[in-house]
């Protein structure tokens, strides 16, 4: 594969400032600050109870932090319910598979673009007039995101009877067909085998350059994240320890001794 | 010929004046179909000339002249066959490839072709094509029609075939008549394409087809046939095989059919049952594989629906195939096949796409009779045709209503067919090839001074004058003991069963007749899910003893049809083993149309063929395979090797 030519990133799309978040006694985030430029990739990596899970929900609204602003495209989103997150643009994905898997693949796509169709249930059960209309226009959407994916082969296939790394690939497929500003994975890539990471790659690349997609992703494979990402911020024990491009924090001694440790002939 | 009567091959001899006639004929009619974002978009035979035209220009431009190789990769796509009447206007010599060939491969054809000017589908061929471009010092442009991923790719020899045509087009304004000079100074006898056979015998040869090889040849068939523009095909085989040639792009321009493009290679089947065909080509694999499916579905089916199933295929084997050639049957027969077309076989046909069928054809391997009879009894009419790449396809068909199973039929309209004293095959037709590319001591070997074809084929005639291939020549041979070993034979015999995939028999020279097995996953696998038995893979599966005891059943089965063969009941299957790995066309064990090479398995298997030989009920080995995207692993594994039964001829008959 070429490289991918040198992306110009806009200016600070969400930022991230001296959140903390505590359930009771229980601290999962301290502190923590960051900026996500547009159209980046942005990764949070971290050992298992880092606070990556929480510092996504906090940004979709999922959680409310105590202390600390978050804003997105200028706008402090702190208080505002999940359910908006969807309406500023904001989608994401999630650890374990959150589809309707009794309904198919199109279905589950185009249940992604719900915020985007604005006729009411009458218009829409009789199929007819400007409700016809709009469904035609977010059916193409949805075509064009499957063809995109591809997806087509299971099109109409319920999605409970996909194996797993195509229920991922649907998974993002609902995400991108609600057209975000902003994509939010949660561990896209676990449970693959080698060859379902790399399209996964693919396809979060793709969507970046494509639909220029600003992607903020947490994953554990280390050669994935070192692939893919523009920038990275390394959480331990709900603290920022570094944030840099992938070069900066493999040689980072912090992270190194805290997360990634040494490879074996050193010692 | 056919449903028009002003149709002169004499003087529509090439692709690009038939390509003039259909617009002018029929121009409003649909010339080819694709499935693009989920809905079937068409182009009439008009739009269609406008795209080739525009293409055509906007290659002139980049200074294809004639005689210039042009290659052409991807699925099977409207715009790739687009490009190669656009090549053929400028007398350019179109050279379709095998899509899922492996760099190196491409590379090959790409150097000995002299390719100058690439066509391809997307950024995965693409790619490939740049990572060998420095040694392919001919390789000038490569235009791809799909641009998803590639608008980062900054090398100036890459073109889009949109920007391509668009400057064609600007060029057509201009000059309207550009094109008309080049098309009326073309004659039928110019190459009209190159193509690369896929090698079961040593490194692919490039075989150039003329005009007139191509369109004669289709033309006969399509009068036998009686084809006409109201006919419906589904192109989803490589564009580099002679049988798409023929099936879509040939006999379309001959009778005006529309070809239908699959959404994707993955889809093919199910847009198979949105288009339901009328004129449909597979291969026995895919035919097999459809049977395999229903048996799959019908297993895990309900008692009721398993029981009409058994009840009605046994009167469509028994009377169907004759009501389809319009045989006498009784009355009752005739009631209860009416009876089962409403409760089975209409519905069945529905769900597989074969609802409209009038032709289907198989080619290429031979089929098992079992799965010819299945589809002819559910009233689809299902022929066989003897056919090569230097034949332009068709040598033998079958007749309507002339089928049998075990024959590809008598020699096809103008071809001429004898049998030389060792056995070979050998034909003389319209559609013999003008020469392999670069290569006259094997066009010499091959084709004879006055024009007979040595197909490498071992075959007889029957008693009605049909041909009956058994194997290649040089694979007939004897056991030791003296008894004759086909071993294609035997392993259609064993590939007929559903939870076999991939069968080589081996016994050439040896006291006995041994196999290697490879296990249908699919099949096997949900054989296994009912009994509830574990499994983590494929070599785990292949290696359990409940497996090896299906597959020892299959194989007495085969041992008692065997038996009851004079000539062959001496080579019945002594010894077999299930391999660990599937055989596959990127570890070079399979072709790419996946016919058995048998020299290289003989190489890379040594070890467990001596342990077949040997007095061993086990052997240890480790296998190189190769993944899609070249790199490669190991797989290691312990194998069983079973003993079968041997079935005396005395035996078959009492359990008969």
């Amino acid at each position: 594969m070429k490289p991918r030519q040198q992306r110009k990133f806009g200016n600070t799309f969400l930022n991230v400032d001296s959140i903390s978040l505590s359930f009771g006694g229980v601290k999962a985030l301290k502190n923590v600050s960051f900026s996500v430029r547009k159209h980046e990739i942005f990764a949070i990596i971290g050992p298992n109870g880092a606070g990556k899970s929480s510092m996504l929900n906090c940004i979709n609204g999922f959680y409310r932090p105590q202390e600390g602003t978050i804003k997105f495209k200028g706008k402090i989103r702190n208080k505002a319910p999940s359910h908006q997150a969807a309406r500023d643009g904001i989608a994401r994905t999630f650890q374990n598979i959150a589809l309707f898997r009794g309904m198919s693949t199109l279905d589950n796509i185009m249940s992604g673009r719900n915020t985007m169709m604005h006729k009411n249930l009458f218009w829409q059960a009789l199929h007819f007039g400007p409700a016809r209309k709009e469904e035609i226009i977010n059916r193409e959407a949805a075509e064009r995101i499957i063809d995109f994916l591809e997806i087509e082969s299971i099109r109409k296939t319920p999605v409970g009877k996909l194996p797993y790394g195509l229920q991922k690939r649907v998974e993002l497929g609902r995400a991108l067909a609600a057209e975000p500003d902003m994509l939010l994975l949660d561990e896209p890539m676990a449970g693959m085998n080698l060859e379902e990471k790399q399209d996964m790659c693919r396809f979060i690349l793709d969507s970046n350059d494509e639909f220029g997609t600003t992607i903020v992703l947490i994953e554990h494979d280390m050669g994935v994240v070192m692939d893919i990402s523009d920038t990275i911020v390394v959480l331990d024990y709900g603290k920022k320890l570094a944030q840099g491009t992938p070069d900066e924090i493999r040689s980072n001694k912090t992270v190194i001794d805290a997360y990634l440790g040494v490879p074996n002939d050193k010692y | 010929m056919n449903s028009d009567p002003q149709f002169n091959v004499t003087k529509l001899d090439t692709f690009p004046k038939l390509l003039l006639h259909n617009i002018k004929k029929r121009g409003d009619s649909p010339a080819m179909r694709e499935k693009g974002y989920g809905i079937w978009q068409s182009w009439t035979w008009s739009e269609a000339g406008d795209q080739i035209f525009s293409l055509a220009c906007g290659i002139l431009e980049l200074g294809i002249k004639k005689g210039d190789k042009v290659a052409i990769i991807g699925d099977n796509r409207p715009s790739l066959y687009w490009a190669m009447t656009a090549c053929q206007i400028l007398g350019g010599i179109p050279v379709p490839m095998y899509q899922d060939a492996v760099a190196e491969e491409t590379k090959f054809v790409l150097e000995h072709a002299e390719v100058r000017v690439a066509i391809v589908e997307d950024q995965e061929q693409v790619d490939k094509l740049i990572a060998t471009k420095d040694q392919l010092p001919k390789l000038e442009f490569i235009i791809y029609s799909d641009p998803r991923g590639l608008d980062y790719y900054e090398h100036t020899f890459l073109f889009k075939l949109d920007d391509v045509q668009k400057q064609g087009q600007k060029l057509l304004e201009l000059t309207p008549n550009v094109l008309h000079k080049e098309i009326f100074a073309m004659g039928g006898e110019e190459a009209a394409i190159m193509l690369y056979t896929s090698g079961t015998t040593g490194v692919p040869k490039g075989v150039i087809l003329s005009h007139n090889n191509l369109l004669i040849t289709s033309s006969n068939a399509a009068v036998l046939d009686d084809l006409s523009h109201i006919d419906e095909i589904l192109s989803y085989l490589p564009m580099a095989w002679v049988g798409d040639n023929i099936f879509s792009f040939a006999q379309s321009y001959v009778t005006g059919y529309c070809i239908n493009c699959p959404e994707s290679s993955d889809t093919a089947m199910q847009d198979l049952k949105e288009i339901s065909p009328t004129y449909f080509f597979a291969p026995p694999r895919i035919f097999e594989n459809i049977l395999t499916q229903v048996h799959i579905r019908i297993e895990d089916a309900s008692l009721l629906n398993q029981w009409i199933f058994k009840t009605f295929m046994k009167i469509a084997g028994e009377v169907g195939s004759k009501i389809l050639d319009k045989e006498q049957v009784t009355l009752k027969d005739r009631f209860l096949y009416f009876a089962g077309n409403i409760l089975l076989y209409g519905p069945l046909k529905n769900e597989l796409g074969f609802s409209n069928i009038r032709i289907a054809y198989t080619a290429g391997e031979a089929i098992g009779p079992d799965i010819f009879d299945f589809f002819r009894g559910l009233g689809i009419n299902i022929k066989q045709l003897y056919g090569s790449t230097e034949a332009s396809v068709f040598v033998c068909m079958h007749r309507n209503g002339d089928v049998k199973p075990d024959t590809v039929g008598p020699a096809a309209k103008d071809v001429e067919l004898k049998i030389s004293e060792n056995g070979e095959v050998l034909f003389r037709s319209p559609g013999v090839f003008q020469s392999y590319y670069k290569d006259e001591a094997a066009t010499k070997r091959t084709k004879t001074a006055d024009g007979w074809v040595y197909t490498g084929d071992a075959g007889v005639f029957d008693a009605d004058g049909h041909l009956k291939i058994i194997d290649r020549a040089k694979d007939v041979g004897k056991l030791k003991n003296g008894s004759m070993f086909a071993p294609k034979y035997i392993e259609n015999k064993l590939k007929f069963f559903p939870f076999i995939k991939e069968a080589v028999a081996f016994g050439q020279n040896q006291t006995f007749t041994a196999a290697f097995i490879n296990i249908d996953i699919e099949a096997v696998g949900n054989w296994a899910e009912r009994r509830g038995m574990p499994y983590s893979g494929y070599t785990d599966l292949a290696g359990q003893k409940q497996v090896y005891d299906l597959i020892a059943e299959c194989i007495d089965k085969t041992n008692r049809d065997l038996a009851n063969d004079p000539a062959l009941s001496g080579s019945q299957i002594q010894r077999f083993l299930i391999l660990h790995k599937e055989l596959d066309a990127d570890d070079g064990e399979l072709t790419r149309t996946r016919k058995v090479r048998r020299n290289h398995i003989n190489e890379k298997y040594q070890m467990l063929i001596d342990a077949l030989y040997s007095k061993s009920n086990h052997c240890e080995v480790e296998a190189e395979l190769t993944f899609e995207d070249g790199r490669t692993g190991k797989i290691k594994a312990d194998l069983h090797i079973r003993d079968a039964t041997f079935i005396s001829p005395s035996q078959s008959r009492t359990a008969n």
